[in-house]
């Protein structure tokens, strides 16, 4: 943990996607890995997510994806980088097939975690990226 | 640089204050000197606090309250406190879910806050956070809390409005008289009221407060009890109208009351800033010293009991505490050669 702050992650799902199961369940490891997590739920906007990572002030944001809505996650990278969340790490999880997932690597995305990924890793790479 | 946050928090930039209440939780330094400087800007907002049990409701009511604030011209801030957990630290802080419609809103900001640490770390953060909320210039601020324990009745202390929510049929007035909640309630509301038992919740509540009158100060205001139902938006116009004229009667009260309340606050204020800072350096001040891994090496071991172990560490590191225990001169050389 650096210098005693506590990491504070925001996990939500995108779009139209509705599965929130696997959200849920990331939250609750970092949880128990000693971070806060705002949860935001399913059906959030690029734009709603933008606004609570700011007013929560968070480290890394977390997406949650299964529904094929690639689009509004380079959405959502745009609108991060327009408003100046370049320090913040985007990350994404699910079913990305491997050339969506190559693709918004390039866009922005700083780490994708695909099916399979243990949750020690997840919970490893994002204290390792996370904001002081 | 201090001066230049202060602007932009005094702007109403919500960046700016995201992360000063984010640095503020963590406990970064500066963070007080920023604090000190928007003191002055604060006391103009009105601060509502909303607590009851864990699932009676308090983010929709809230939720709804911020649609009835808005309509009417106000802008709203939000701390909404979601508890830390005991065995990681860590926390999911959820209670954004209920107020989403408002994400967008320029007039509302919405703050998830952990309770974190267990000597007034909630008090001490939530009520900075409430000055930056406050300098930002919001109209009304929202403190929603999980209504278990002494937290709860310290921020109905510097909440201006305290409304406590209950639901029927969970016996949570017995429970609120076990927390002594109760006393600090300015407004009583039975939420999701279209269950059964809504009816006598509100007879159990009535009698309580026959028996609980002869203890309130006699300020002239009666704690009223209304039913509602959050999630379907009934009840919330007659909530914000209690809570107006719960404003207006403070308004009301002689000097000597206000003074005397004023005080109350001050000095709760003031002795929590101090048991913060004052647990926290003294800790550190003890548990960063030699003498502490030795004495936690003995206890360990069974050669020393934790009992003199306390006693000897506080009167050797804490100059003012344990002047009955016998003081050793040179404590370190003392252990050591006692080992």
């Amino acid at each position: 943990m650096n210098n005693g702050r506590k990491i504070k992650v925001l996990v939500s799902v995108i779009g139209l996607d509705g599965h929130f199961t696997g959200a849920q369940i990331v939250s609750r490891f970092l949880m128990d890995a000693g971070m806060e997590v705002v949860y935001l739920g399913i059906y959030q906007t690029p734009e709603m997510i933008v606004r609570a990572a700011i007013d929560e002030s968070v480290d890394v944001i977390g997406i949650s994806s299964h529904a094929s809505n690639y689009g509004q996650i380079g959405l959502l990278i745009d609108l991060m980088k327009k408003n100046d969340l370049v320090d913040v790490p985007l990350i994404c999880g699910g079913t990305i097939p491997k050339g969506e997932a190559e693709a918004l690597i390039k866009r922005g995305v700083s780490k994708i975690f695909p099916p399979q990924s243990t949750s020690e890793s997840i919970i490893e790479y994002i204290v390792s990226c996370a904001r002081g | 640089m201090i001066s230049m946050t202060v602007q932009k928090i005094l702007n109403g930039d919500r960046r700016t204050a995201a992360r000063l209440i984010r640095d503020i939780d963590d406990g970064i330094p500066g963070t007080r000197e920023i604090l000190k400087a928007i003191h002055r800007h604060t006391g103009k907002a009105y601060v509502i606090g909303i607590t009851g049990s864990p699932g009676v409701g308090k983010s929709t009511l809230v939720d709804q309250m911020i649609h009835g604030l808005r309509r009417s011209g106000k802008t709203v801030g939000v701390l909404a406190i979601d508890p830390t957990s005991p065995f990681s630290g860590g926390a999911i802080l959820g209670d954004r879910i209920r107020m989403q419609r408002h994400s967008l809103d320029d007039g509302v900001f919405i703050r998830s806050l952990a309770t974190r640490g267990q000597f007034g770390g909630l008090t001490q953060s939530t009520r900075s956070a409430i000055d930056v909320l406050d300098a930002m210039g919001k109209d009304y601020i929202i403190v929603e809390t999980v209504g278990v324990g002494q937290d709860e009745v310290d921020i109905a202390r510097s909440a201006d409005t305290t409304v406590i929510v209950v639901v029927p049929g969970m016996g949570d007035h017995i429970q609120a008289i076990k927390a002594g909640i109760f006393e600090v309630g300015d407004i009583f509301v039975i939420n999701k009221s279209d269950r059964p038992d809504a009816e006598k919740t509100l007879h159990d509540l009535r009698a309580l407060f026959d028996i609980a009158r002869k203890k309130l100060t006699g300020e002239g205001w009666e704690p009223p009890i209304l039913m509602a139902e959050a999630a379907s938006n009934r009840g919330i116009a007659e909530l914000l109208d209690e809570i107006e004229k719960h404003r207006k009667s403070r308004k009301t009260l002689s000097h000597e009351t206000v003074i005397h309340r004023k005080q109350a606050v001050a000095r709760d204020e003031l002795i929590d800033m101090i048991k913060c800072r004052l647990f926290q350096e003294a800790l550190d001040h003890i548990t960063s010293s030699p003498e502490f891994k030795i004495y936690l090496d003995c206890v360990t071991e069974g050669t020393k009991d934790p009992y003199s172990a306390c006693d000897e560490l506080l009167s050797a590191k804490l100059c003012f505490i344990g002047d009955e225990v016998n003081r050793k001169p040179d404590l370190q050389e003392y252990l050591v050669a006692q080992k």
